[in-house]
């Protein structure tokens, strides 16, 4: 009899969920009200057409504000999957502050973030001295061709960094000759 | 010839109606949405499998037995395609008149349980071989309750012909039908018809058949709860492992096509075949109404008619147990063959047999 309950208990619950699969549960973030009482209906989120709230807080994809950047390569040290890669130049001219007041002594001809290969650790932004290296709420970015993945933050165009690679290796020779002549 | 051609269609019309249903069910008592994109509601999601599965390559594996590999298939579906040939449809539709249904369709159906051992044997592969080791143990002990309910219902009605079973049961039937089977209560429901003279109406006990050949079917069928041969938590996916592309397709739809047949097969034996529910009270002569003479085209309308209604209800039921319980263990499903079911019905075919006998 405990059996034949069981079995009668099991087809109501099947039966009850499926006419009230007629409702649709809303997408909700769980600060908003009703998230913990509206428990029938369907779950799905039809995804590419809906997406579920996300915090404005949230931990997602990398961003690197540039302006603010004083190309200190902290991040890329600590990165523990080696995602982001940073070429540095010295600046041979004043390149500004960053908005904290900082003096920008380096430019960055290449600061690529692979998100393909990101583990989302947050370690990054943590040492970033000047938090130009954020997370934000964008998580809708996957792409056919792996190589779109590769994030490139530089603001130098190819020809504006050849320009400050060879005006650095200028200063620098320039230097080493002054060195140079002192010594003897 | 010509029953075969118009067999075919219609069963795969069937197997998609219900691939499609099973999906949207499923989906549906588990807070989902299903299939909703490929086409209006979903709807040529089927298609779209069986398109898939068509130009999926055909793998063989090399340890695989390359005939009996290939026969597999064809057998299975073969077995349950000849089953349809003496289903009744309306009156006087039938593909095979055959005097002997009864008995023909559970010889034939049982041939399935060799293609689906040659499958899992063939395959060479263990997950295949455990599977059809699993199919075989119960196809073969649940064939036992099956037959025996089947027996009540031909104890009952004196017959093994399928369509004679059917007249039995509504206002075309050429016997009196007494309420409950109970002569000594004097009422005579032949002309009232409906659900009145439905099988598990004229013979109370046999609604307990009912349950028993139901629960056996979905056994002999391998569907959920009773689809250990499959088991794809357990064993991959059974005998289907090694398979892929259109013979797995053929399985796909042997899998289905047996359901279909194990419920158009209850609704013949057990609920009324292709006659009305609606009885005839008074004035209002339902039953009438909703029955076509013989022969004649609204005769088929009608028959077919509830004949699918009552086929889609019990597919309906054969869902909703899928998605409801859990897979049995095999020292459970075997306890259930053996020891309640096996028993139940030896009980049952003793009991219409005497209530024929001193009541009717």
């Amino acid at each position: 009899m405990a059996t034949l309950n069981a079995l009668l208990t099991g087809l109501k619950l099947t039966w009850r969920h499926m006419v009230q699969a007629r409702h649709r549960r809303r997408a909700m973030d769980v600060r908003q009200p009703g998230f913990f009482t509206e428990t029938t209906g369907d779950v799905t989120v039809r995804y590419p057409a809906q997406g579920v709230p996300v915090p404005e807080v949230g931990r997602y994809r990398l961003h690197n504000q540039m302006d603010d950047c004083i190309v200190c390569d902290l991040c890329a040290k600590i990165c523990p999957v080696q995602c982001i890669t940073i070429e540095s130049v010295k600046a041979t001219e004043d390149v500004g502050t960053t908005s904290d007041g900082t003096k920008k002594r380096l430019l960055a001809p290449v600061f690529d973030i692979d998100l393909a290969k990101c583990c989302y650790c947050g370690l990054c932004t943590t040492v970033c001295p000047t938090d130009c290296l954020t997370m934000t709420k964008v998580y809708d970015y996957a792409a056919v061709d792996i190589r779109e993945m590769i994030h490139h933050f530089a603001d130098l165009s190819p020809e504006q960094a050849d320009e400050a690679r060879a005006k650095a290796a200028e200063a620098e020779a320039a230097k080493a000759a002054a060195k140079a002549a002192r010594k003897s | 010839m010509l029953a075969l051609l118009l067999t075919i269609p219609v069963l795969l019309a069937f197997v998609i109606v219900t691939a499609y249903a099973e999906r949207k069910v499923a989906a549906w008592m588990q807070d989902r949405v299903g299939p909703d994109l490929a086409g209006p509601y979903g709807l040529l999601q089927p298609v779209a499998d069986v398109l898939k599965l068509l130009q999926k390559e055909y793998i063989r594996p090399a340890a695989a037995d390359p005939w009996l590999f290939g026969l597999a298939p064809v057998l299975v579906f073969g077995a349950v395609l000849a089953g349809f040939a003496v289903l009744p449809v309306a009156p006087g539709v039938q593909a095979s008149n055959a005097p002997t249904g009864v008995f023909y369709l559970l010889a034939i159906v049982s041939l399935d349980v060799v293609g689906l051992l040659l499958a899992g044997w063939s395959s060479g592969n263990k997950f295949a071989v455990l599977g059809a080791l699993r199919a075989v143990a119960q196809i073969v002990s649940y064939e036992v309750p099956i037959g025996l309910a089947v027996l009540a219902v031909a104890v009952l009605g004196g017959s093994l012909d399928l369509q004679t079973l059917s007249y039995q049961q509504g206002i075309l039937s050429p016997e009196t039908n007494y309420l409950f089977g109970i002569k000594a209560l004097g009422l005579d429901v032949t002309h009232v018809g409906g659900l009145l003279t439905w099988n598990i109406v004229r013979m109370p006990a046999l609604t307990v058949g009912f349950l028993i050949y139901y629960i056996a079917a979905l056994a002999e069928c391998n569907r959920a709860p009773f689809d250990l041969p499959e088991a794809e938590s357990e064993l991959v996916a059974g005998i289907y492992t090694e398979y892929s592309g259109f013979r797995y397709a053929a399985f796909f739809l042997a899998e289905y096509a047996m359901m279909i047949l194990v419920c158009v097969v209850a609704s013949v034996l057990f609920l009324g075949s292709w006659n009305t529910p609606l009885p005839n009270l008074g004035p209002a002569r339902l039953a009438d109404w909703t029955t076509g003479a013989p022969g004649t085209v609204g005769g088929v309308a009608w028959g077919a008619g509830w004949l699918t209604l009552k086929v889609l209800t019990l597919l309906f039921g054969q869902l909703w147990a899928r998605w409801t319980y859990p897979r049995l263990r095999v020292d459970q499903l075997l306890r259930l063959c053996w020891k309640v079911l096996t028993p139940a019905a030896l009980a049952l075919v003793v009991a219409v047999a005497l209530w024929k006998i001193w009541l009717g």
